[in-house]
């Protein structure tokens, strides 16, 4: 597409068939303590996977 | 849902939904804005006319660009339609498993910050310290309660850790010891303001703990303002040295230097680069959390400050990265492909449910910045979880318990905010703390940016 570029993301709506394991960080476990949220949380599945 | 933004030259379409990002011209960027609201004829003709100085707008060009929309659109990546709400709810309520603990090793602390949520590491208290068979009932009451999830977060936290160091060693050495017959992998987290750090310490925690969080505000003047030994004296030129060491010595393995900004250093981004001149790289600062009458709380006039730090914190990442000295800071780590699930996204941060504190004394709540406040008193560590009308509250607390979340686009990215700052902010935990969000969504639009940047540099 000449005017329009997509960048490579997850795609959320297919994680919903193979999400939900729930083996990844809890969202304020890491750094902020405070004012957290689930963005910069990574997926345990992908990382096992790209090891 | 869709959202689109212009910052640092790029225009940027986020995809709510689908997740999808898109970087267009200014031509697509007006097209994607008028395509659900205007025929195709009258999106032509008003482009044509905005742009009768551009040569290469034309009529076929515009009808490419819609072309282009209604592929993407047809692919799920532009427009797409919400079908996450009865997940949020079936998901979070179904889950009770608990996979974290904050272990409130020690509610004391060796320094007197003047903003600390915990007032001065005895959340309301006594000063106490946590023992070895609480800790020990603690991992238990944890591993029994998990599941079938391998992975297990425990933080020591407090008040500070590092008074109660042995007893951290212990439950630590306790929890290894039964890592292997339960099947399960214990990730521990040490949250440290530093003062106690010696050879010891570092070279346990380099060992046993998966991540360290260093708490430093930043440059000297800021840092020693607000984080004061109970003389009074700062504490910078303590814990600095040490935390040097401590990150020289720790080789690959995470860590965090963590700041708070207050009304006293909007600027933080000064403090940044302080870290990073310190020969820190993993950072993170994270707004004060306090009452809006404390003199340091940040105000509503601080907000374009504010914003304009987070934009040019993320331009002056993107430039040391191209230097080849790129610095990390925690709330811009949004990795795209490997990110959470959808599950993740709309249930919640997990406090009260798979996340609790523990008090020295073995009893539970939903987080650490719940303790102290009897009424969100869980249960304790012995006899379990008895206070199921509080957890069936964080049960349902997730992004669509909140109206104010509908229609905003940055819902699967909070996924309806901090339960503990909300309550602050309006008495219910599935209230909304909106300062938080207007941060949070600049955050997000940087990281975002930072993204799309990247891949125009590759």
């Amino acid at each position: 597409m000449k005017r329009i570029q997509t960048i490579e993301t997850r795609n959320l709506k297919a994680s919903k068939k193979t999400g939900g394991c729930g083996e990844c960080q809890t969202s304020c476990q890491s750094a902020c303590k405070t004012s957290c949220g689930v963005a910069n949380q990574q997926c345990e599945k992908y990382l096992e996977k790209n090891k | 849902m869709l959202h689109q933004y212009k910052l640092n030259g790029y225009n940027i379409v986020l995809d709510v939904f689908s997740g999808s990002i898109h970087t267009v011209d200014d031509l697509a960027y007006d097209v994607i804005a008028l395509y659900k609201k205007k025929s195709k004829e009258e999106i032509i003709s008003e482009m044509l006319n905005k742009y009768k100085n551009d040569k290469t707008v034309t009529e076929n060009e515009i009808s490419d660009v819609i072309s282009d929309i209604i592929e993407l659109e047809n692919s799920g990546k532009l427009f797409t339609e919400d079908e996450y709400k009865d997940l949020a709810f079936d998901f979070k309520n179904n889950n009770t498993v608990i996979k974290a603990l904050c272990l409130h090793v020690a509610h004391t602390c060796n320094l007197n910050c003047e903003y600390c949520f915990a007032s001065q590491g005895k959340y309301q208290g006594e000063r106490v310290l946590m023992s070895f068979e609480v800790g020990k009932k603690a991992i238990d009451f944890l591993v029994e309660n998990s599941g079938s999830r391998k992975n297990l977060e425990v933080d020591f936290f407090g008040g500070e850790p590092l008074m109660n160091w042995e007893v951290v060693k212990q439950i630590v050495a306790y929890a290894r010891s039964i890592e292997k017959e339960k099947n399960k992998n214990f990730r521990f987290t040490l949250t440290t303001n530093g003062v106690l750090i010696d050879d010891d310490v570092i070279d346990f925690a380099n060992k046993e703990m998966y991540n360290v969080v260093l708490s430093l505000d930043g440059r000297k003047e800021v840092h020693d303002h607000l984080r004061k030994n109970i003389n009074g004296k700062g504490s910078y030129d303590i814990i600095v040295p040490k935390f040097q060491e401590f990150v020289k010595r720790r080789g690959n393995k995470g860590y965090y230097i963590r700041g708070t900004f207050t009304h006293n250093n909007t600027h933080f981004t000064k403090d940044i680069f302080h870290m990073a001149d310190l020969g820190f790289t993993e950072l993170s600062m994270e707004p004060v959390v306090c009452s809006p009458d404390d003199p340091y709380a940040l105000t509503y006039n601080d907000l374009p400050v504010l914003f304009e730090q987070y934009e040019l914190l993320a331009k002056e990442m993107i430039d040391r990265q191209k230097k080849g000295k790129p610095i990390t800071f925690y709330h811009y780590m949004i990795d795209l492909t490997g990110g959470p699930c959808i599950y993740k996204r709309i249930s919640g941060c997990g406090s009260g449910t798979e996340y609790m504190a523990v008090t020295p004394w073995g009893e539970l709540f939903p987080c650490h910045q719940f303790v102290g406040d009897p009424k969100y008193s869980l249960g304790n560590i012995f006899d379990g979880v008895n206070n199921k009308e509080i957890q069936n509250e964080f049960k349902l607390c997730n992004v669509y318990a909140r109206e104010e979340c509908k229609d905003c686009w940055a819902k699967l990215y909070c996924s309806g905010g901090c339960a503990a700052n909300a309550y602050h902010a309006t008495g219910s935990v599935t209230g909304v703390y909106k300062y938080g969000c207007e941060l949070f969504k600049k955050r997000i639009e940087c990281a975002i940016m930072m993204h799309v940047a990247q891949a125009d540099i590759k």
